[in-house]
């Protein structure tokens, strides 16, 4: 279970561009659940990822994960329980790092890395079983680096990395928005499988309403750093894209520029 | 060039791969452009001489180097990490600094090792030459470092290291302390390179405090020189192309100076190495512009 209460996070506080990313956000999520989260640009969606994570240290306000208080804990120390897809194909893994070294990075995350041969006989077999999964061929390239696969390989290897080390919450960041449709519908469909599999706790961040909508059983919506929207259960399931632009202005009472909101589809 | 110059440039070459393999920590794995190392060779050599003077066991003696050393590495760190300065700069403070330190260490700008047992003289009178015992057993000291580094850098620990040079926000997801490795990295490089000032002045029969001139830039040639041979794709081929680079780098230069034809002196030498090491930088790229036109 993940608990967010009343988080306040001031960015560049006391200057004059200060400014408010979130405004006192309460949260819970229950265990297993899939909450898409979606919002327009500088809603604050990133940063209650970054507050999960712990690279946003909120003001005010406490986050618990599991059933620890990780409220102060940096990213590093609470890494053991959070696992992460970044949304840049690039910030998730190690390009100059071979496919098998960067699984045995996720293999021990969050636990302490002795002088163990990061790469034995045992482990080269079981990474290599989890790539195969993937169904890329990337198996017969685990001495690759990194830096030669595709935006989207990245990203389903960043995935089975991602399971690689147990973990209380998964964050996903737009993790399919800088990939090619294609791409990002095999992505998601993956997401989704190992989300169902592993019955993953999982908070997904993007800027797809029809994304938002058709993967997860619960979607909330950010504006101005403050929870505007939060729908799950048959009330989601009536909805449609439409439904959601209308309730957005509803709720904020003002009109849309398009760019305002993305919508992708 | 005479057998005895060629084995005379192995032997520097052997002493310079210890600092290429700091060299390498430092800024191929670390991504951290440490010119400290102009300040912990003279500092390694500086309290291995005063120890062996003082009486001590020279292996010991060596021992203390690599800790003093490790002990500057911590404070380049320390300025980097705690107190934020740019990593270059913060290494440059210290470098700076160790000049004064080396002098206190020493009492003068230069110790004599003469008429005392070295780590060499058990080998000394075998049958074997002095001019080639002092590089067999540089060898088998570098051999000995390369493989503990190299089995280091391949398990889970060194992986945690890699990654925080590769891509450091991505190692501090995976649960890695980033700092810590920042501290850890930069004392074993510079660890390594005072073991190579022990090593020098153990070898040579002194310790000057101004031998560190340079330091860097030796290094960083040696580990070029070593990539332009043998590629960067695997850790244990990067490292085997350090040593072999530092000698390389040694052999070239002992034959630019006593080229008759190339008419230079060793007071070049600064010379030739900016040049060298300008040509093992472009030639990669050169290369590449080939290929592609």
């Amino acid at each position: 279970m993940i608990v967010l209460d009343n988080i306040h996070v001031v960015f560049g506080r006391g200057t004059p561009l200060e400014k408010k990313a979130l405004a006192g956000v309460s949260l819970t999520i229950k265990e297993g659940a899939f909450t898409t989260v979606i919002g327009s640009n500088g809603a604050g969606k990133s940063t209650l990822l970054g507050v999960l994570a712990g690279d946003v240290i909120p003001v005010e306000g406490s986050v618990r994960i599991g059933e620890a208080d990780v409220t102060k804990l940096p990213t590093a120390a609470r890494a053991g329980r959070v696992a992460r897809v970044f949304q840049d194909p690039l910030a998730g893994s190690c390009g100059a790092l071979s496919i098998e070294e960067n699984l045995a990075l996720a293999y021990k995350r969050g636990q302490r890395r002795g002088l163990k041969l990061a790469l034995g006989h045992h482990r080269r077999k079981l990474f290599r079983e989890r790539i195969a999964e993937l169904d890329l061929g990337l198996e017969n390239r685990m001495t690759d680096r990194m830096a030669m696969l595709s935006g989207g390989q990245r990203q389903a290897v960043s995935l089975v990395m991602a399971m690689m080390a147990g973990c209380d919450v998964l964050l996903l960041d737009e993790h399919t928005a800088a990939l090619d449709p294609g791409m990002a519908e095999f992505v998601m469909k993956l997401t989704e499988k190992i989300v169902g599999a592993n019955k993953l706790t999982t908070l997904m961040v993007t800027h797809s309403m029809r994304q938002a909508l058709d993967y997860g059983d619960r979607t909330i919506m950010l504006h101005g750093g403050e929870i505007v929207l939060d729908v799950e259960g048959n009330n989601r399931r009536n909805l449609d894209v439409e439904d959601l632009i209308d309730m957005f202005r509803r709720v904020r009472g003002q009109t849309l520029d398009d760019d305002e909101l993305l919508i992708a589809e | 060039m005479s057998q005895i110059a060629l084995w005379g440039a192995v032997e520097l070459g052997l002493v310079y791969a210890f600092v290429a393999l700091g060299v390498y920590l430092a800024f191929r794995v670390l991504d951290f452009p440490d010119l400290t190392v102009d300040g912990t060779f003279p500092l390694g050599a500086a309290v291995t001489a005063v120890l062996i003077m003082a009486g001590v066991n020279p292996w010991f003696a060596a021992a203390v180097s690599m800790l003093a050393g490790a002990l500057a590495g911590l404070v380049t760190a320390a300025l980097n990490v705690r107190f934020k300065i740019l990593n270059l700069l913060a290494s440059i403070l210290t470098m700076i600094a160790l000049f004064s330190v080396n002098l206190r260490v020493m009492g003068r700008p230069n110790v004599a090792l003469l008429s005392v047992d070295t780590m060499l003289t058990p080998f000394y009178g075998n049958g074997l030459r002095d001019f080639m015992v002092r590089p067999l057993f540089l060898l088998v000291l570098a051999i000995v470092a390369l493989i503990v580094v190299w089995r280091y850098l391949e398990s889970d620990a060194g992986l945690a290291m890699r990654a925080t040079g590769a891509n450091a926000r991505m190692a501090r997801a995976q649960g890695i302390n980033t700092d810590r490795q920042i501290y850890l990295g930069i004392a074993l490089s510079n660890a390594l390179v005072a073991l190579g000032g022990a090593l020098f002045a153990q070898t040579n029969g002194f310790a000057d405090v101004t031998s560190g001139v340079g330091t860097i830039v030796v290094g960083l040639a040696a580990v070029i020189i070593g990539e332009t041979l043998f590629g960067t794709r695997r850790i244990l081929i990067a490292l085997i192309g350090c040593v072999v680079g530092s000698i390389v780098y040694r052999i070239a230069i002992q034959l630019a100076l006593s080229s008759d034809s190339l008419g230079l002196q060793a007071s070049d030498l600064n010379l030739v190495t900016a040049v060298l090491v300008t040509f093992a930088l472009v030639l990669p790229r050169l290369k590449r512009g080939v290929l592609s036109s």
